[in-house]
């Protein structure tokens, strides 16, 4: 359903552009029907720029984007309003992506005036209805109320609910549930999982393996824009191939053993567009050699479960 | 050592009184690592800033705070200059974001000292260079402006400025919520760290995060709408744990090894109730399962095992 072929940003910055960050670094991946396929990793490792340019708030500087075989940035504005029917993204701070002045339900609106405008507004007050009781709220207790009335968590799930409103195939997740507590977390994870049984697809952008873990069919792990290790969450966080991975992982804190050890290396600094062809995660590598990290490329360690190391 | 009895801290706002901490009762002991859990809204942060930081619209009600052999005169704010920072200390949350861009780091470290009217001579000159290097920051930080750090960067800073002066006890408030994975490994490490070498006497944690938690804390305190539910030794969390809502808690963590398919998580339904008018009895009683008559009187805190307290009418056997 969406495709991402080779997908570069490279963002200009220093005195008029001068040095190249490259943010994401030649992604390939694909996010099938009734799937949900995370991306996982640090701050700093461009998950989150992907998820914006599929969302097309921002442009890849090389690549393409395909969401059903068709181009996203090759879109003009009417199939871009197509496009967003079908697409759609909810963010992390589930405060700031309302309008404080305005009732929270006032997205619901927005969406009848830009999508369908000829539903009487009687219609569509009983679809908006109809959706919130999908994401699990009680319509009563959260309509007509304004963004500081409500919880992070009924406010994240109203911005979900524009899912069942509109024809939406693929969601654009983005470090949806961390600003929640985990008793409220379950609640909206589960509408993702709802989501997935109706064959849309979930691109799930976060830094927690865990969730990773529990919800996707599939995990992509990224460090300095460039993907590391992917395939299904058993395969890679079962036997992981990449370095980076078992790193992660030993950082994971969980309730069935104490962290040991020194503190971690969590050294690193942005990719610079020069040192494309070493491999990324060089600096921090416990088994750098350096004739051998010379720009790994992705391969099938096993069935589905590809990596980017020539440690395999 | 911190001996908090029967705290009662409220805030003031038009439509009344909202009992953020009502009634808490909870002891620091020397060289300890206490960890503070709970959902958010349930009086965590207010707990810490009341002790620390008293100011409107926060409002003290009542309680005795006893630090060593003193009692903290909490609910006067200029008497507690002579306590902050040099004998309890906070990190607030989001302090990482706070501190002020226009300044270079260097400068920030000297008006904070300057401030408390302790000269910023070659003695704790020295000690800043030697905390640094603990955590990991080179000393060119100092001549740095913040926005030129990452978060976890800023968030060392943060620790190093709070135990600067070696307080007795350092609460530090959420400070792992915003970083990575690796990040928060190794703040929670140096924080151990900074109990170890008795650069803080004790530390209280707060976090909802209760896996983190269990990485750094000696005992934790759950609380649960501005009470205490339970207080219990760390090794007891798992397995041992006895109020409902901890067990709830436990169980809507999410963990590598489990799938949606096999193992769906369950979460806590509804939400803490507004602390302005508190359910009357257990606070917890209506999204708790095992509630039963009894609950609508308020709970006992009843001594389980050793260390171990529960504020629960399921313990006292009438169930």
């Amino acid at each position: 359903m969406l495709e991402l072929k080779e997908v570069t940003k490279v963002y200009r910055v220093g005195a008029f552009g001068s040095r190249g960050l490259l943010a994401v670094d030649r992604v390939s991946l694909d996010v099938p029907a009734g799937t949900i396929v995370s991306l996982v990793g640090e701050s700093g490792s461009g998950k989150t720029t992907i998820g914006k340019m599929v969302l097309r708030l921002i442009r890849p500087t090389s690549g393409r984007i395909l969401f059903e075989g068709r181009d996203v940035n090759l879109m003009g504005k009417r199939k871009l309003k197509h496009y967003y029917r079908k697409v759609q993204g909810v963010f992390q701070d589930p405060f700031s992506s309302y309008n404080p002045i305005f009732k929270a339900d006032r997205i619901f609106w927005m969406i009848r005036r830009s999508f369908f405008p000829k539903v009487p507004p009687r219609d569509w007050e009983q679809h908006v209805v109809e959706a919130l009781k999908e994401v699990g709220l009680n319509p009563k207790e959260v309509l007509n109320k304004f963004p500081h009335q409500l919880s992070g968590g009924q406010l994240q799930r109203f911005l979900i609910a524009r899912v069942f409103l509109l024809d939406v195939k693929l969601l654009v997740a983005d470090e949806i549930v961390s600003m929640l507590d985990a008793s409220t977390r379950v609640e909206v994870l589960d509408i993702l999982l709802k989501l997935r049984e109706r064959g849309g697809g979930v691109l799930f952008i976060t830094h927690d393996l865990s969730l990773g873990y529990y919800l996707s069919d599939r995990i992509v792990i990224m460090y300095q824009g460039a993907v590391m290790e992917y395939g299904p969450p058993e395969e890679v966080f079962g036997n992981p191939v990449h370095p980076y991975t078992a790193f992660l992982l030993e950082a994971v804190p969980t309730l069935e053993r104490k962290w040991k050890g020194g503190i971690p290396n969590i050294a690193g600094t942005a990719a610079d567009i020069k040192d494309r062809d070493i491999c990324r995660y060089a600096a921090r590598c416990p088994h750098y050699n350096e004739s051998r990290c010379r720009d790994p490329v992705l391969e099938e360690v096993r069935p589905g479960h590809w990596a980017a190391c020539w440690r395999r | 050592m911190l001996e908090v009895r029967d705290l009662r801290v409220y805030y003031r706002t038009l439509k009344g009184h909202v009992q953020a901490v009502d009634g808490v009762s909870f002891s620091i002991l020397p060289r300890e690592t206490l960890g503070i859990a709970g959902e958010s809204g349930c009086g965590k942060s207010t707990l810490a800033n009341a002790l620390v930081l008293l100011k409107p619209p926060m409002e003290y009600i009542g309680g005795k705070v006893f630090l060593g052999k003193d009692e903290l005169p909490i609910a006067d704010y200029d008497a507690m200059r002579r306590f902050r920072y040099r004998r309890i200390s906070l990190i607030p949350q989001y302090a990482m974001d706070a501190l002020n861009p226009t300044r270079k780091l260097g400068r920030i470290f000297r008006d904070l000292v300057m401030d408390l009217g302790i000269p910023f001579d070659g003695d704790l000159k020295r000690k800043l260079r030697e905390r640094l290097e603990f955590v990991n920051l080179p000393q060119t930080v100092l001549r740095m402006y913040p926005f030129e750090l990452s978060g976890g960067m800023r968030q060392r800073v943060v620790m190093v400025q709070a135990s600067l002066l070696d307080p007795e006890v350092m609460f530090a408030d959420e400070i792992t919520s915003a970083l990575d994975v690796s990040t928060q490994k190794a703040v929670v490490i140096m924080l151990q760290g900074f109990v170890r070498e008795g650069f803080v006497g004790s530390l209280a944690f707060i976090t909802h995060d209760l896996s983190v938690l269990y990485q750094i804390a000696d005992r934790v305190l759950v609380m649960y709408a501005g009470k205490v539910a339970e207080i219990l030794p760390c090794e007891k969390l798992i397995g041992g744990c006895r109020h409902p809502y901890t067990k709830l808690l436990l169980s809507s963590l999410p963990k590598v090894g489990l799938r949606h398919t096999e193992h769906p998580l369950v979460g806590i339904p509804g939400q803490p109730p507004a602390l302005l008018s508190p359910p009357k009895g257990c606070r917890f009683r209506e999204r708790c399962p095992e509630a039963f008559e009894r609950c609508t009187e308020e709970p006992p805190l009843l001594e389980v095992g050793p260390g171990h307290l529960v504020a629960c009418w399921g313990e006292t056997g009438d169930a």
